[in-house]
């Protein structure tokens, strides 16, 4: 089974120690691709390490738009032995593995980084077919599949380079062994020279002693698979495309905040946590912003002492009137639940970015899940309202994480944008952002004629019990407008109250406020469903990261005959029922997909709508769920597999 | 604008502390500060965390906010950082300040954002009926113990001191002029303040009471001497003129936070002004941070467009 429409896309995968310069030569990878016309999916994986243990990056380059990865490798690149010791068995029958020629003879149990688990998973794999456990032996496994194998000579490369550049220092020279590696890649997919020195440009422009020295090899890299090696019977070589015109190649981390950026957030907090923090980094990166009026804004980004040190000062920025937000994972969001609380009782508009990972606990904290749904839903004490929205991929991201703030100022409550790692540390092409998006404030103001307040004493209503169980908001410091906010419960001015009948109406007030937002909420941005027009009456449902993924198997599917309606739902909370319910209609079999253990949107489907789940789908190993795997367990439930529950394993 | 007067900076708010609780002369003491800094009444607001102190800013007339139990110095920080045209006064109890808050405090410390912070120090949890603060020494048993107190007590003000506050001072809540000379120092000095207000609480602390400040109930003398006195008439100043005393400062802080028992001291412990603020930091970065803080940008024109373009960012992310 191969998802490989055509010759002209690829599975590419570079791995290496981490500190080694894999994510740069990716990204160069990715940029060389993407100037030569083709759409771009990247996904990193690593340890919770700083040096030394194995990270990849997978990149998937094609002629078609793709947001989701394969299992398997067209071309495995590598610099060292552990990459090939992990991942050769993934590259399908025809591939390329480019290795360390010097390093053929390592003994399997001699890498250190390896762990025991690992360890005992390739020996098996090596002893079954009668290969001797080192490197030579996984090579001769893939060349039995008919696998192509180029040992490079990595050192004598750099010496030669050395030499070229009349620059004895080797060690330092051979930090470019990253960018070697995937220049001897891009020779052999065919792909022109200058694209690939524009994209090294493009990453080291600033460090001039770097480019140079990376150039050089790059070169020497690129010439010599041609001088060395025949290439002419390679199966996968891509031809240039039409000019991707007006795409950028962006990470979801980085469109999420530069949403925020146009959106208006001016004040973000934040306690470092894997992979929250690349968010506010690059907001702070980016703190000074341009503006259509010629003038600058800025954002503030602040680093707290804890987690609820950042959504407490968000909350406190927020009732200055500011769009504020602070972004987390897991762990944080956990200690954020009580300010959540706070926050909804005393009507501030506060956007939580969430960016899940893999727990419990620690969980494994650079790895992926979608298993906080439920929990978002139900953070904090007593009952609240607040909005969770989900953003299925990069792009979602970037125009979800406008809408959020205005969810938060319309609906005057905290909202949570739920991400992933997978949406957050992945990089894809995406169409241009537009920057043509409406801010919509709410019921807002920040000039209070003195005539206007009502309460006692003329102090401003700042919870007013009227028709509309929203009501105006001013910010803290604005004149004629006093009032007072509590945790406890309140009067309309804001001071305690424990009365029976007020408890009533001010509990009414804010609960009423899900309703208003089912209402106004547009439909797109509750659920969306794919293929609903078509008479397929089987019927997918997911949520958040898996949608690339999901899409593409779907496509795969219907290639084949078998059409599948999926629903994306998009609002977990307030649950759009309706909505999902009419997209159920006529449904067959409801098959539930999610990266998490217990199916945790198939429990909120089968609550508001009544609809049994019929199959599920789940995958909580820490990898991201690839096309290959869902379209597998897919075929396996329509051919009237009667297993109800299919557990995905899939990732190295 | 005509003068406001201290009546304008109370509210009708029923009042619920005990009969004598030393909350009412910190209460007081705010009031007569704010009304003679004449601050603009929508231009202060009162932050506050949980207990009998954290009802406060309901008592006072100008914005209150009545946070979480210890989460007061973040909340009151992020208000102050989005507007530092705001005049934010942050008070909370000892418990909440120093038990379930003092990561906040120590972070708070670091920061140097301009607040003043009061902590109604009365040694008891006395809203939920007169546990153990963190400020009750060893082995003191208060009379809703069951048994004498188990955990050491932390000292406040050293505590301030190495957390990096710029302000530290010790008032009494019965000594309301002394108090609310200090508050107004507190909320003129640039950066964050500390004042560590001794209370007694008439209900639950029977040790520290009003009568055994005063000096009444020591068996060996005659006459009551009271136990406080006053640093500042005892020749100590403890503003920071140059970097080269800190050093110097920093034992007598230390000193004066070990004495406790027949002599108290209370005063302004330190202020060092050559510590530049966060709001300083922050326009390091953003030069037009004090002009153009968070809060008085504008991010929409009058069609709800956003007044930020994001082009330079996506150009630098552009493929070709």
């Amino acid at each position: 089974m191969s998802f490989l429409a055509n010759a002209n896309s690829i599975s590419w995968l570079i791995g290496g120690p981490q500190g080694s310069g894999v994510d740069s030569a990716a990204n160069i990878f990715a940029k060389t691709c993407a100037k030569e016309g083709f759409h771009i999916f990247g996904k990193r994986e690593f340890y919770s390490n700083i040096k030394g243990e194995h990270s990849y990056f997978t990149i998937r380059i094609s002629e078609k738009a793709v947001s989701s990865q394969l299992e398997e490798i067209n071309m495995l690149v590598s610099f060292d032995s552990e990459t090939v010791f992990r991942h050769a068995d993934k590259v399908s029958p025809g591939g390329i593995i480019i290795y360390d020629s010097s390093l053929a003879e390592t003994v399997l149990d001699e890498v250190p980084s390896i762990d025991f688990q690992a360890n005992k998973r390739i020996g098996k794999l090596l002893e079954d077919s009668g290969q001797p456990l080192n490197l030579s032996g996984m090579l001769e496994l893939a060349k039995a599949r008919g696998c192509i194998v180029y040992g490079l000579p990595y050192y004598e490369m750099i010496e030669a380079v050395a030499k070229n550049l009349n620059d004895p220092k080797l060690s330092k020279l051979s930090r470019a062994v990253n960018v070697m590696a995937i220049s001897a890649s891009i020779s052999l997919l065919g792909i022109k020279k200058d694209m690939l020195i524009s994209a090294i440009q493009e990453v080291f422009g600033s460090k001039p002693k770097l480019l140079s020295s990376n150039i050089e090899a790059a070169e020497y890299a690129y010439s010599y698979i041609g001088t060395k090696f025949d290439t002419k019977n390679i199966k996968y070589k891509i031809t240039p495309k039409d000019v991707l015109k007006d795409y950028v190649l962006i990470s979801g981390s980085q469109a999420a905040a530069i949403g925020k950026i146009l959106g208006g957030c001016r004040f973000q907090t934040y306690y470092p946590i894997t992979p929250a923090s690349d968010e506010s980094e690059f907001l702070e990166s980016n703190q000074i912003i341009d503006q259509v009026d010629g003038k600058n804004g800025s954002v503030v980004v602040v680093q707290t002492e804890d987690e609820i040190a950042a959504i407490t000062m968000a909350i406190g920025a927020s009732l200055t009137g500011v769009r504020t937000a602070t972004a987390t994972s897991g762990p944080g969001f956990s200690l954020m639940a009580e300010a959540l609380g706070w926050a909804g009782m005393n009507e501030v508009p506060l956007v939580v970015t969430m960016y899940q990972r893999a727990g419990p606990s620690t969980g494994l904290p650079t790895r992926h899940e979608q298993s906080d749904l439920l929990f978002a839903i139900n953070a904090g004490h007593g009952d609240f309202p607040k909005i969770v929205l989900a953003s299925g991929d990069i792009e979602e991201a970037f125009y979800d994480s406008i809408k959020v703030f205005n969810f938060a100022e319309i609906y005057q409550l905290p909202v949570i944008h739920l991400l992933d790692k997978a949406i957050s540390s992945s990089i894809q092409t995406c169409k241009r952002f537009s920057n043509d998006l409406k801010i919509e404030r709410g019921k807002f103001k920040s000039v209070i004629d003195k005539n206007q307040s009502e309460g006692t004493a003329g102090h401003f209503q700042r919870f007013k019990l009227e028709d509309s169980p929203i009501s105006m908001r001013v910010p803290i410091g604005t004149e004629n407008a006093i009032f007072w906010n509590t945790g406890d419960e309140h009067t309309e001015e804001g001071h305690i109250s424990e009365d029976p009948e007020n408890r009533n109406k001010m509990m009414d007030k804010r609960m009423k406020k899900l309703d208003l937002a089912l209402e106004k909420i547009a439909e797109n941005d509750k659920a969306i469903c794919y293929d609903f027009e078509s008479d397929s009456k089987n019927v997918v449902i997911s949520w958040g990261s898996t949608k690339g993924a999901i899409l593409e198997a779907l496509e795969k599917l219907s290639e084949e005959g078998s059409k599948l309606r999926f629903i994306q739902v998009r609002l977990l909370h307030p649950f759009p029922t309706e909505t999902v319910k009419k997209f159920l209609t006529d449904a067959k079999l409801v098959i539930d997909v999610e990266m998490n253990y217990s199916s945790q949107l198939g429990s909120l489907v089968q609550q508001n709508t009544g609809r049994e789940i019929d199959y599920k789908i789940v995958k909580y190993n820490g990898r991201p769920m690839s096309t290959t795997e869902i379209y597998i367990a897919l075929k396996r439930i329509l051919s009237g597999n009667n297993e109800r529950r299919i557990i995905l394993d899939g990732g190295t | 604008m005509a003068e406001l007067k201290l009546a304008d900076y109370k509210t009708t708010v029923h009042n619920d502390w005990c009969p004598g609780c030393g909350d009412f002369g910190i209460l007081s003491a705010i009031q007569m500060a704010l009304s003679e800094m004449q601050i603009p009444r929508h231009k202060a607001v009162i932050f506050s965390g949980i207990g009998c102190s954290g009802k406060t800013p309901h008592f006072i007339n100008v914005y209150g906010i009545h946070t979480l139990h210890g989460r007061v110095l973040p909340f009151a920080q992020g208000a102050k950082i989005a507007n530092p045209d705001l005049e934010i006064i942050a008070v909370g109890g000892d418990g909440d300040g120093l038990g379930i808050g003092a990561g906040h405090f120590v972070g708070a410390g670091r920061k140097n954002v301009d607040i003043p912070y009061l902590i109604f120090n009365n040694e008891v949890y006395g809203l939920t009926k007169g546990q153990a603060s963190p400020t009750l020494r060893l082995g003191e048993k208060t009379k809703s113990l069951v048994t004498p107190n188990t955990n050491n007590s932390v000292n406040p003000i050293a505590l301030a001191f190495v957390s990096g506050f710029t302000f530290i001072a010790r008032s009494y809540s019965y000594d309301v002029k002394h108090l609310k000379d200090t508050i107004k120092r507190a909320i003129t000095h640039k950066g964050i303040a500390f004042v560590d207000v001794l209370q007694p609480c008439p209900t639950y602390d029977d040790i520290h009471t009003r009568e055994w400040f005063q000096g009444k109930n020591k068996p060996d003398s005659e006459k009551a001497v009271p136990r406080i006195y006053k640093i500042e008439e005892a020749g100590y100043d403890g503003i920071i003129h140059d970097e080269s005393e800190v050093n110097e400062k920093m034992s007598k802080i230390l000193e004066f936070s070990s004495e406790w028992g027949d002599k108290i001291p209370i005063g302004i412990f330190y202020q060092n002004e050559l510590v530049p603020s966060y709001h300083e930091r922050i326009a390091e970065n953003i030069k037009d941070y004090f002009a153009r803080p968070p809060s008085n940008q504008e991010i929409s024109d009058i069609e709800n467009k956003p007044a930020a373009r994001i082009d330079k960012i996506l150009d630098k992310l552009q493929i070709n």
